[in-house]
């Protein structure tokens, strides 16, 4: 194996010869339960011409009605209600936000608390039936509504946390030289908090995103009812194509603001002073240096599995607050 | 109110299924997801890769994909469940909470100090003892402050069980708006103060371990 931990010694020539029985019978387990799967998914007749509806739909319609059906009013009402949820969440989250540090009024503050921990504490779809049964508002403004709701109060938290990082000496600072408590907040402390809370505030939005499927309890047509109205029109056996599709396009679309959230918090991080470039792992995935007697740890440099000076990042693993 | 207080025994069913839900998924979940987060550090390749994989893909499906998958995609595998509610609800919560428990032991695995496996190393501890007696440990204090978070977002999540077929507090909650929507807000407020008496005390439980532990640093 070429990517080793400290956790385990440079393989010698014993544990190589294990290492490679194991990954082969592990590699072989997993074939043989993949190749079993699509056996008997063979023999339920998974492979018959149920895929054609994805090229060429029965019933008399087009590949392109049924790709409109999923792409462009599926996922278009899916993106929608995401697109005006998420920035009225994070512009309400950051107000309460700055409410409860910039007003120095202790019911203002604890009442924006209590808020808070009481939107946060609920489940999104019963705020979505909040909206919907006892508002009677669409089911779009109801989808809207829980995701808004719910996500205000997540945001908050998030930069009430990125607040509370802060150095002190910032807000004094900023009281110093006259600026309101409220000033301060605003001015000095919400930029600096939003940008080290950034890639928190990106996987809430995947969080958020990822919810917007709750529109589908409360028959809001986006991406999941679409699968089911075209399976109901077509026929059950259509599902599985179908759902395949829709399934790739929501791991699609979290995947990659997932990775634009990692993305960032890596350059937040290298554009810092005297901070890691990459986080430290003790697993395997990390970029661990060899410390085992021989082994790969040359290398690594000379400094390779020396613990004071090789990585100084390795502090950041210990020194949590 | 005269709503909420007549329905009482369905409200306090709903709150009971809820409760249940959440105790066998999570039980479940945290089983399933220590043995993936096991895999995510084993020194054994294959394991390593289909970890991964696990998380990465369970953790960017919506849970209501994951419920709709079990309930409408397996039956064509030929996989139904003898009736619906319950047990399609716990076996798609526990798939996709394990992801996250999984993801939440590992960061308290990395959160220990390089140096602490280094010395274990170093004294001629194994790959088995460094874990046992040094590493894990110590990661577990770490990860119980975000493990009762995703215990808390458990509690939550058991609510998409309502859109399938399963009568926990929101289904109970739907039911009553429909039936009453005038006493609607009432119905919604004494259904979130159910849900709130599960999570805060979490929360605070949380928030008290976390404190703890920075001490016992």
């Amino acid at each position: 194996m070429s990517n080793a931990s400290v956790l385990y010694d440079a393989p010698g020539p014993r544990a190589k010869r294990l290492d490679r029985i194991l990954n082969w019978v592990f590699s072989l387990v997993f074939v043989a339960i993949a190749g079993l799967a699509i056996l008997s998914a063979y023999n339920k007749g998974i492979f018959d011409d149920r895929w054609t509806v994805l090229w060429d739909p029965p019933k008399g319609q087009t590949a392109a009605d049924v790709w409109h059906s999923l792409l462009v009013r599926g996922l278009g009402a899916t993106l929608i209600a995401a697109a005006i949820a998420a920035p009225i969440a994070l512009v309400l989250g950051g107000m309460l936000a700055v409410v409860r540090r910039g007003i120095l009024l202790k019911p203002v503050t604890r009442s924006a608390t209590v808020l808070t921990e009481f939107f946060r504490g609920l489940p999104v779809l019963l705020l979505m039936f909040l909206a919907k049964l006892v508002f009677g508002w669409s089911p779009l403004w109801s989808v809207v509504f829980g995701l808004v709701v719910y996500n205000v109060a997540v945001v908050a938290e998030i930069l009430r946390a990125g607040l509370a990082a802060l150095p002190k000496g910032q807000r004094e600072a900023g009281l110093s030289i006259g600026l309101s408590a409220m000033r301060t907040t605003i001015v000095i402390e919400l930029p600096q908090a939003v940008r080290i809370m950034l890639p928190a505030l990106i996987s809430q939005i995947v969080v958020l995103l990822k919810d917007t499927s709750l529109g589908f309890i409360v028959s809001y047509e986006e991406l999941l009812r679409t699968i089911k109205l075209n399976r109901d029109y077509f026929g059950d056996q259509y599902l599985l194509p179908l759902f395949l599709v829709g399934a790739t396009i929501y791991i699609l679309i979290n995947l990659s603001v997932s990775r634009l959230a990692t993305l960032l918090e890596r350059r937040l991080r290298e554009r810092g002073s005297g901070q890691p470039k990459t986080p430290i792992e003790i697993g395997p995935t990390g970029p661990i240096p060899q410390s085992g007697i021989g082994g790969p740890a040359r290398e690594e440099g000379a400094r390779a599995g020396d613990p004071l000076f090789g990585h100084r990042a390795r502090g950041g693993g210990e020194n949590r607050p | 109110m005269q709503t909420f207080v007549e329905n009482f025994g369905t409200i306090w069913g709903g709150f009971l299924a809820t409760l249940s839900l959440t105790a066998v998924a999570g039980v479940i979940s945290f089983v399933w997801g220590a043995v993936l987060a096991a895999f995510r550090v084993s020194p054994v390749g294959p394991l390593r890769t289909f970890g991964t994989i696990y998380v990465e893909v369970v953790r960017n499906t919506p849970l209501t994909l994951m419920f709709f998958f079990w309930v409408f995609v397996m039956p064509t595998f030929g996989v139904i469940f003898p009736e619906l509610g319950f047990w399609p609800a716990v076996v798609a919560l526990s798939l996709y909470t394990s992801s996250f428990v999984c993801e939440s032991l590992r960061s308290g695995i990395n959160s220990v100090g390089i140096g602490q496996a280094e010395a274990a190393r170093s004294v001629g501890f194994t790959f088995g003892q460094t874990l046992t007696h040094i590493v894990l440990p110590q990661a577990w204090r770490t990860a119980i402050p975000p493990l009762i978070s995703v215990l808390i977002a458990l509690t939550k999540n058991t609510s998409v069980a309502a859109g399938f077929a399963f009568t926990e507090l929101v289904a109970v909650s739907q039911r009553l708006m429909n039936a009453n929507p005038s006493d609607g807000l009432f119905i919604f407020f004494g259904i979130g103060l159910l849900y709130l008496v599960i999570t805060i005390p979490l929360g605070i439980l949380a928030g008290q371990l976390e404190k703890k532990v920075a001490f016992a640093r």
